[in-house]
């Protein structure tokens, strides 16, 4: 006798298979046909933010001190920088590429009249954006090295943490990507989210600077937490506080995603 | 007759429209069925529930592995399912980054076939969707037509059991229509089962052996192309249109030599077991052209959904 239909909760766990890879490959193998002009966007330009800027305004600021250390300019700002780039690199590919292959190309369709869920094709996403990020600023790294602007052997470490942030930032961006009606959609995301955290997470001057309200209100903004993980680590330090950070970071991530997997549920019911 | 799917009291409402209205059906291995029925009458909707794409409000789809296992039981089993189908959809869902042969190895992983055993595939599925030649062409330089056909190789990579089709002729030209008829003729033969929706009444009478009609989301006839029509319809239509055509539908001379007598437009629709009277009454007027033909399953199909036009779907 056929069982009573029921509509299963939005909310419920994520079907957290291995079937995810498949699609990963797929953005995988179209990527590396794309890879040269993705490159210049992902890598060039924030290489030419912090070339102009870094020894530019370096030259006029000279030193800055951070948790009672004199740092650079340049160093200050690479530091920054490159959790921007992170958060710039996920946002723009779990956004209009992953809008791209949800609305316009019907890329997910197809793949899930394979026997792939909805919410494996969402990890794929998330995980391919966080992917493109880690590329990202894994070369600008390796650029960064050879300007020789930090040498700490920490940089490892804060790379690991790039890992997250990018995980993080697509998670947040895929909220964004479920609720779009077209891509002009993302215009507000980037210009009244992303832009102001960026001018807010001292990723360009210190937040000491910032007025005390703005500044309370910063500590939790995830890009901010970023950036107090993995500056310490350019200056050869560990962070103070690496727990308080690394929490705010997890549970951003755990929340987004799982705000990201229910509305996409909630766009696939229909 | 054994039964490979089915679907049971299939119901869904978006807000105060119902659009799937207690629709049930089975489809025996090696069986075509055709839905059909006018836009927006719950065609793609149901496909839609087949998949576990859309859930329904109530009612069940099974799918049948036979070979005494146990039956699967949409949405619950949507992967296993999903394994034993193959689906084109309304809208093409190619990959417009990849070559042909790219696009079946891509697709062939979702459903865990890599390395040397799916690159066997390609060439032979290339070859059945007559695009052996394209095998490194990417979809955007591809016609219609050699889109639609790749859509179908892609959806027999895994070798399905079932193929879903949604409309999968619409847009083509008749050469490629013709083409892609005589391939799903071949998938028939080799015993795969087909559900097939469509607006063309010659592609539902030519592949499906059993049709059912959709309106409104409701069944309201299935069967056999032939049995149906024999069912609701006379025998033979006489098509007249010209100079006073209209007139004749009033006509008290004829209109005892017809069943029924509908008027489409400029055109009268007399409906007859046999119409060689009402021939030799047309023909002193010979201002009036005719078509004397057989009816059809367009007929049919206009007779049980009505002749307005729906532009809501």
């Amino acid at each position: 006798m056929p069982a009573p239909h029921t509509n299963p909760s939005l909310w419920r766990a994520p079907d957290l298979s291995l079937r995810w890879w498949p699609v990963f490959l797929r953005n995988l193998l179209v990527w590396r046909k794309l890879a040269i002009p993705s490159l210049m966007g992902n890598i060039a330009e924030p290489l030419m933010w912090l070339v102009a800027f870094g020894y530019g305004m370096g030259a006029l600021v000279g030193e800055l001190t951070v948790d009672g250390q004199r740092v650079p300019y340049i160093l200050f700002l690479a530091s920054g920088s490159i959790c921007m780039s992170a958060m710039n690199a996920a946002s723009f590919e779990a956004l209009y590429s992953a809008f791209s292959r949800m609305h316009v190309q019907k890329t997910w369709d197809g793949i899930m009249n394979a026997p792939i869920s909805l919410d494996s094709v969402l990890l794929a996403e998330m995980l391919w954006a966080a992917f493109k990020a880690l590329f990202t600023t894994t070369a600008i790294l390796g650029v960064m090295l050879a300007l020789s602007i930090s040498h700490s052997p920490k940089l490892l470490a804060a790379l690991a943490v790039l890992v997250f942030v990018g995980i993080m930032f697509a998670s947040i961006a895929l909220i964004f990507n479920a609720l779009a009606p077209g891509y002009d959609f993302f215009t507000y995301y980037f210009t009244l989210v992303l832009t102001p955290m960026m001018f807010l997470s001292g990723v360009f001057f210190p937040r000491e600077q910032l007025p005390w309200a703005v500044r309370i209100a910063s500590d939790w903004l995830p890009l901010t937490n970023a950036v107090e993980l993995v500056r310490p680590m350019f200056m050869d330090q560990w962070p103070a506080h690496p727990l308080r950070h690394g929490l705010v970071l997890a549970l951003t991530t755990v929340l987004a995603y799982w705000l990201a997997l229910a509305l996409t549920r909630r766009r696939f019911r229909s | 007759m054994s039964v490979l799917f089915e679907a049971q009291n299939l119901r869904k409402r978006y807000g105060a429209a119902t659009v799937v209205d207690g629709v049930s059906f089975t489809i025996a291995p090696g069986e075509c069925l055709g839905v059909i029925g006018p836009n927006g009458a719950g065609k793609t909707t149901t496909i839609r529930i087949c998949l576990g794409l859309t859930a329904p409000d109530a009612g069940s789809v099974h799918f049948h592995p036979g070979h005494g296992a146990a039956p699967l039981a949409m949405p619950r089993d949507a992967l296993a399912i999903k394994a034993q189908l193959g689906v084109v959809a309304q809208f093409d869902s190619l990959d417009p980054d990849f070559s042909c042969a790219e696009n079946l190895r891509v697709f062939g992983r979702y459903f865990g076939l890599k390395g040397a055993a799916m690159d066997a595939r390609i060439a032979p599925l290339l070859e059945f969707a007559a695009l052996a030649p394209k095998a490194d062409a990417r979809p955007g330089q591809l016609s219609g037509g050699m889109r639609r056909r790749l859509s179908l190789a892609r959806a027999l990579v895994n070798d399905p059991r079932l193929l879903l089709l949604d409309e999968p002729t619409t847009g083509l030209d008749p050469q490629a229509r013709h083409l892609m008829w005589e391939r799903l003729q071949t998938l028939l033969q080799q015993g795969k089962s087909i559900l097939l929706t469509t607006h063309f009444m010659d592609e539902a009478e030519r592949l499906c052996s059993r049709l059912l009609v959709l309106d409104h989301g409701r069944k309201i006839a299935e069967g056999r192309p032939r049995e149906l029509i024999a069912e609701h319809l006379e025998r033979e239509v006489v098509e007249a249109y010209g100079n006073g055509a209209l007139a004749l539908a009033h006509d008290a001379r004829l209109r005892p030599l017809a069943a029924r007598i509908e008027v489409s437009g400029e055109t009268v629709f007399f409906y007859t077991q046999d119409a060689r009277a009402l021939l030799q009454a047309l023909a002193a007027q010979p201002q009036l052209r005719t078509l004397h033909r057989p009816a059809n399953l367009e007929d049919l199909f206009l007779k049980l959904t009505g002749r307005q036009i729906r532009e809501d779907g």
